[in-house]
């Protein structure tokens, strides 16, 4: 550790606190897990026990068999995130977090929407799936099934273009991202 | 080889000598292996009992604990007991019967998930299902259990799996790509650390379990003795710095000293060492020590400004930190007179509010006197477990340890009943030291049976009961937050404590008289064998000092 005793005059009013820091703004956690059994009932686990939300989570495996990507979006206004990654980095099972900066990350989510249609609507809602570069995947008499893919404003702004034909249901599968630039995630 | 033998031999290399345990149905095949595996058995009356032994084994030796049970009743009888080792960092593999793979999930004969009922309180689980991973995940466990922030690991085992036969090749070294606990302390941070200590004109060190279980209390010391630093411990740091000393300021918190939680309280430096800012420390969180700066040494990156932030953070195992921190701050030669002050204002407090009691006039034994004078008939000498409430809290104060290890008592979880278990453990880990255990009457009658443990297995311990006929730190709080409304406190028809001892094959002893307290307390522990000793106290005395729940420091009454 080299020679001690330094002396640089430190001033104690001078130092700064860290942590408990909350962000106010929405956090994607990205785990590379083990897969194997149970590693999903751990992290959700976890934040039940804590008491945060996951406001959104989708999981699936990777180009490795033996792990498996978990992307979790948290609210970093109601939690300190630096706590919940800190935690979830005591999980065994966890390999590796990483909080993506939205600048520093491409995010997609993709939802499908069915909608009441009839001969009047159905082309309105089909311009609009058109305009949101969605794909209308089923047609029925009384419906048109849409998919989008994107952001989530992007999703929650189709929604509210195609609530007011009457929205039968909605499923969104949650965010994944994945870090921009050469570097792995 | 079977499965279960080759559990046998990696027990072995991990240096396991003793296991704790019952048997049953889902673990026969793991008994079966253990009858001529060399390793002592030690055939506990509850799982409970078990587990909580082999906390007590691992706290007083260093060692990891290991408790055997079976599936179902069995495993779930040792939740308290894993849930108190993950609250206290304590070393422990708790090895479990399943039912048969094919049985899994159908609610067969004892079945029950143990490895998701203890999700949340493990540190981590292994759940067998391929045969040939056993010799490996046993390896992890013990790694996983000893190694970083200690804690307990479970192993369950389908039976089928566990008699399955398996190639055995000792394993030598284990990969677990999700688990690398930092150990050096970064250097700049360290050199901050010594910087700030130098400045700082009214520090406190603070002192957790972690230095206990990071085997530094003679590093801690030096650096408390690198200068005028006051120290003060938490419930779990207790012996890590010997007590008494004039740089020792007594426990901190709930029911810590007055110059202890008052120098919290006007520091304006607290090097915090695995400790972690409990609420029973912290008191009203706004306002626990709000003048000073924190530097926060923790081998749990989590625990750093969970509840109180830090200013200078170091990660990284106690031992390695505090003696380059010594280090550093030595080289520094800051002049020691700049802690005049401080010393002469915590001087203050110590001769204005002393940790002290009104003795009794007459014979009554005050219970703080039964504390004293256990210290005395031991020499201060021994190795103390307690149960939980009010006699626990008078240990802390008045039984000075003057060493890491010898202060054996359930802190984060409070668990009552775990006095007697765990002193068993301590005494079959350290046979030659003196055990003695302090319960509360309403303690000792919750794992009770482990009486018959120690005295089929010959486990010597020294039971003292300080009995107030009360759940006396729940009466404790009716009297002082709820009106005087006794509600379920008093313990009615207790046991003979005496006539139960010597039931189960103890010895028996009984003392209400100060005059001969200390002539029955030699009497037990010059006696051979399990000694239960009965010592009826002043049945309504209140613990204090006390900052009262939620309050601060400077809330302290009594």
């Amino acid at each position: 550790m080299g020679e001690p005793g330094t002396k640089e005059v430190l001033n104690l009013d001078d130092l700064q606190s860290s942590g408990g820091i909350h962000t106010g703004r929405k956090h994607i956690l990205s785990l590379l897990v083990e897969h194997r059994p149970g590693v999903l009932a751990r992290i959700s686990g976890l934040f039940a026990r804590r008491g945060y939300n996951i406001e959104s989570l989708a999981v699936g495996p990777t180009d490795d068999d033996s792990m498996a990507r978990i992307t979790l979006t948290v609210d970093g206004a109601a939690h300190p995130i630096d706590q919940v990654t800190k935690q979830l980095h005591k999980l065994v099972n966890v390999i590796k977090i990483r909080d993506l900066e939205p600048e520093e990350a491409v995010s997609r989510e993709l939802a499908l929407f069915k909608v009441s249609a009839d001969g009047d609507t159905r082309a309105q809602i089909m311009q609009f799936a058109e305009i949101f570069r969605g794909k209308v995947v089923d047609v029925s008499k009384r419906s048109v099934t849409v998919e989008v893919t994107g952001t989530d404003a992007k999703i929650e702004a189709f929604e509210q273009m195609v609530r007011p034909f009457g929205l039968i249901e909605m499923v969104r599968t949650g965010e994944i991202a994945i870090s921009r630039g050469r570097s792995t995630t | 080889m079977r499965a279960v033998d080759a559990i046998m031999e990696c027990l072995k290399a991990e240096g396991v000598e003793h296991v704790f345990g019952i048997p049953g149905g889902a673990n026969l095949p793991t008994y079966d292996a253990l009858y001529d595996a060399g390793l002592r058995h030690v055939q506990c009356r509850h799982e409970q009992g078990a587990g909580h032994a082999a906390e007590g084994y691992a706290k007083a030796s260093g060692k990891v604990g290991v408790a055997l049970a079976t599936s179902g009743p069995g495993a779930t009888n040792l939740v308290t007991a894993i849930a108190d080792a993950n609250m206290d960092s304590v070393p422990t593999v708790f090895i479990t019967g399943q039912v048969r793979t094919d049985l899994l999930g159908t609610d067969g004969f004892q079945e029950a998930d143990v490895t998701g009922i203890t999700l949340p309180i493990v540190k981590h689980s292994l759940m067998v299902r391929d045969p040939l991973q056993i010799p490996k995940m046993i390896h992890e466990a013990f790694h996983i259990a000893r190694s970083g922030r200690p804690g307990p690991v479970l192993v369950d085992i389908p039976q089928d799996l566990s008699r399955a036969d398996i190639p055995y090749e000792p394993v030598d070294s284990v990969d677990l790509p999700g688990y690398q606990p930092t150990t050096e302390g970064n250097t700049k941070q360290i050199r901050m650390a010594a910087a700030a200590l130098s400045s700082s004109r009214r520090p406190v060190i603070y002192a957790g379990g972690g230095v206990i279980n990071a085997n530094a209390s003679r590093e801690l010391t030096e650096l408390c003795l690198s200068d005028r630093f006051p120290v003060t411990c938490t419930l779990m740091g207790l012996g890590g710095f010997p007590a008494p000393h004039e740089q020792w300021l007594g426990m901190l918190g709930m029911h810590g000293t007055r110059a202890a939680n008052y120098a919290m309280d006007e520091a304006d430096l607290i090097v915090a060492i695995g400790a972690r800012f409990d609420d029973r420390i912290t008191g009203k969180l706004s306002e626990f020590a709000p003048r000073a700066k924190k530097i926060h040494v923790d081998i749990d990156p989590a625990e750093i400004s969970k509840n109180v932030p830090a200013h200078i953070p170091i990660v990284g195992d106690a031992k390695n930190i505090l003696g380059k921190l010594t280090r550093e701050y030595r080289a520094l030669e800051t002049d020691r007179s700049r802690l005049d002050g401080w010393w002469e204002r915590i001087a203050g407090w110590r001769e204005k509010h002393p940790l002290a009691y009104e003795d009794s006039v007459g014979s009554e034994i005050k219970p703080q006197r039964m504390i004293e004078a256990l210290y005395e008939v031991t020499g201060g000498d021994a190795i103390v477990t307690s149960d939980v409430g009010q006699h626990q809290m008078w240990c802390a104060q008045y039984f000075h340890f003057k060493g890491p290890r010898r202060w054996i008592n359930s802190g984060g979880l409070g668990t009552m009943g775990f006095g007697l278990p765990s002193a068993m453990g301590a005494k079959v880990a350290m046979p030659d030291e003196q055990v003695v255990c302090v319960a509360g009457d309403g303690s000792m009658i919750m794992n009770v049976q482990e009486l018959a443990t120690c005295v089929t297995e010959k486990i010597p311990v020294k039971v003292f009961i300080m009995n107030n006929g009360f759940l006396g730190m729940v009466r404790q709080w009716q009297e002082l937050f709820w009106d005087g409304r006794y509600s379920a406190v008093d313990m009615g028809a207790s046991p003979d404590w005496v006539k139960l001892a010597e039931a189960f094959g103890a010895t028996g002893m009984r003392v209400s008289d100060k005059g001969e307290l200390k002539d029955v307390m030699n009497a037990a522990l010059g006696t051979e064998g399990p000694v239960v000793v009965d010592v009826l106290v002043s049945k309504e005395e209140n613990c204090y000092p006390m900052i009262p729940a939620g309050q601060a420091a400077r809330d302290m009454v009594g």
